[in-house]
């Protein structure tokens, strides 16, 4: 129950990021000024906190999604199966979010 | 309007495309030798990263604006707010859309 609000909020979070990956990409387009100073402004702690954000939001949203079309086949719906899936799919949203950034 | 089977549909389908277009986008990101902006644009520029990186903003738009939709559907109740909230999403979601794709085929077209 709790996961499907966190889906959405993840959801809502990054339809607000597709405006900063939009912006990223124009900024390349129109030249390296206009490029440098976005990613100067990404730079920063609350560019970088939002950055943390839209990843742990990507990892979570996709392990969840793929949760929801096993639902879809009808697997998976048991009180013990679903909660274990949730953790599963939580643990793997945060490892997966601090190996991204320890690789980065 | 959409039928509720339509957008189910489209929700699954942009779904499945952005399971892969996504986890390629997240490793090509971390195997950019940079993010210095010659080597961010030589990136997008080779014709397949700019097909996949368009086909991936336009899942994206898609997804977004249809999974926006039923949370502003869920939450906002007031007639006039909610189709105004539907209009403001519906338009920034098309703008997010061009732009971003016309920035990539920008990029491929000046490379």
């Amino acid at each position: 129950m709790t996961l499907s609000i966190l889906h959405r909020a993840t959801g809502v979070a990054m339809a607000a990021g597709l405006v900063a990956l939009a912006a990223w990409l124009v900024s390349a387009a129109s030249g390296s000024a206009d490029y440098d100073r976005f990613m100067a402004l990404m730079s920063t702690l609350v560019g970088r906190l939002l950055l943390i954000g839209w990843s742990f939001a990507f990892f979570f949203h996709l392990a969840n999604g793929i949760r929801h079309f096993v639902w879809d086949t009808g697997r998976g719906f048991e009180k013990r199966q679903a909660n274990a899936s949730a953790w599963f799919v939580l643990l793997l949203a945060v490892s997966m979010t601090a190996a991204y950034w320890t690789m980065l | 309007m959409k039928s509720a089977t339509g957008h189910f549909i489209a929700q699954r389908v942009t779904a499945i495309v952005l399971i892969f277009l996504g986890l390629w986008f997240a490793t090509s990101i971390i195997g950019l030798d940079s993010f210095e902006h010659l080597n961010v644009v030589a990136f997008i520029a080779k014709p397949l990263h700019g097909i996949f990186l368009a086909l991936m903003c336009a899942s994206l738009a898609y997804h977004s604006h249809l999974g926006v939709q039923v949370v502003i559907d869920d939450y906002v109740h007031a007639a006039g707010l909610h189709k105004m909230s539907l209009f403001l999403s519906r338009i920034a979601h098309l703008a997010v859309l061009v732009m971003s794709i016309y920035a990539v085929f920008r990029i491929g077209a000046s490379a």
